[in-house]
């Protein structure tokens, strides 16, 4: 498992591992029912708080990506991947809503925001 | 449990008045006293080591309270001091024979395995030793016996970036969850590093205690113009630095309006701002 923690993102701590934990998961990184490394040792190796990996790992399981057994530890939720995608979807359509009510005020047309689009697309 | 509770701390001498000072360490935690020289830092410290009475408030380490706790309960505090009082004729291994008649919980396997990760000679005399090594005897002495408290003062300053480093190492192996770490320092790059609670001690008084990634995500540097800053809310405003070209300023992230650029902000510049200030 990879995680690549920055201080200088400006990114809180916990939210980068939430996030990079949350995408293992929806990339498959991280399978149903696998063990994730304890608190302390994750925070011990990452060299980070361990106030925060607790704060991080109890978002994680409000959000029903991993559950805690314990005294055994946390292990990966298992999780509908259409309840997944569907998640994703929502998401992404409110990122697009959001930049329908921006672009009016830049008098931007939709084939500008196309262009747009496909530009950023390929520099990526 | 809680490693450490202050309730109302005070102790005062003609020329300074320290807190009245609440402070919590809980167990499993690091905690970095945090301020400038004459803060309070090393009364707090004295306080807690009974090596000073308080003049009011209590003072609770490892649930029991002190002084009456003492001499048992310095079986299970490790200390390293800025100063510290071992004799220059002594080596490493004749150290590790004074400490098993002071401590009865003496571990010498575990001291040896210390001197031996720490790369100290055992027959070479101490007064021989450069800062960095007796810094890292003291640190093998106050680890090998079984202690549940670790208290250090200034211990990693002085020394240069890779023996400190060596020192944060062994620091985060030794805390978990039956174990606790106060130390003081104002080298506070150390502090960010390895601290989950930061107490930011000034004239002596407690400035701030909080988690150190809270901390860190609640501020940022704000900088901008005299007249922006003029216009923010000053409550979300904790301290400023104006220069010929604009205005830094500390402010809470949160409360900032949209389209206003917040910096990071690291530890140091977050107390040097905030000392400024107050």
């Amino acid at each position: 498992m990879n995680l690549m923690i920055s201080n200088s993102s400006g990114q809180p701590i916990y939210e980068q591992i939430c996030s990079q934990i949350k995408q293992l998961i929806q990339s498959g990184g991280l399978a149903a029912d696998e063990a994730l490394p304890s608190i302390r040792l994750l925070a011990k190796d990452l060299r980070i708080s361990v106030i925060t990996t607790k704060r991080a790992y109890e978002e994680l399981e409000r959000e029903g990506y991993i559950y805690t057994v314990p005294g055994k530890g946390s292990f990966v939720a298992r999780r509908n991947p259409e309840l997944m995608r569907e998640e994703q979807l929502r998401k992404i359509e409110s990122l697009m809503e959001e930049i329908a009510r921006l672009a009016p005020g830049c008098g931007l047309s939709n084939e500008d925001l196309m262009e747009m689009f496909s530009i950023l697309h390929l520099e990526e | 449990m809680n490693a450490i509770e202050l309730r109302g701390l005070t102790k005062s001498y003609q020329s300074f008045q320290l807190g009245p000072l609440d402070l919590t360490l809980p167990m499993g935690t690091i905690l970095g006293l945090v301020g400038e020289n004459g803060a309070g830092k090393s009364t707090t410290l004295k306080s807690i080591l009974d090596l000073i009475r308080p003049d009011a408030g209590s003072v609770t380490v490892l649930g029991q309270t002190v002084p009456d706790a003492y001499p048992s309960l310095k079986e299970e505090i490790g200390v390293v001091l800025d100063e510290l009082a071992i004799p220059g004729f002594l080596d490493a291994r004749e150290v590790g024979k004074l400490m098993a008649s002071a401590y009865s919980n003496w571990d010498e396997q575990v001291y040896q395995s210390y001197l031996a990760k720490l790369d100290l000679p055992s027959n070479k005399k101490y007064k021989d030793f450069s800062r960095g090594m007796k810094m890292k005897l003291a640190l093998a002495a106050a680890l090998s016996h079984h202690a549940r408290l670790l208290i250090l003062d200034e211990a990693t300053s002085g020394l240069d970036p890779m023996v400190r480093q060596e020192i944060l190492d062994i620091l985060y192996d030794f805390c978990d969850e039956e174990h606790a770490i106060l130390l003081s320092s104002h080298i506070v790059s150390d502090l960010e590093k390895i601290c989950d609670y930061i107490a930011f001690l000034h004239k002596g008084r407690l400035v701030l205690v909080e988690e150190k990634d809270r901390l860190l995500e609640r501020f940022g540097l704000l900088k901008c113009s005299e007249a922006d800053l003029a216009a923010l809310d000053p409550s979300a405003v904790l301290a400023k630095r104006v220069h010929h070209y604009g205005v830094e300023a500390l402010v809470e992230r949160d409360r900032m309006p949209a389209g206003l650029t917040v910096d990071a902000v690291n530890l140091e510049e977050l107390i040097i701002l905030l000392a400024k200030e107050k």
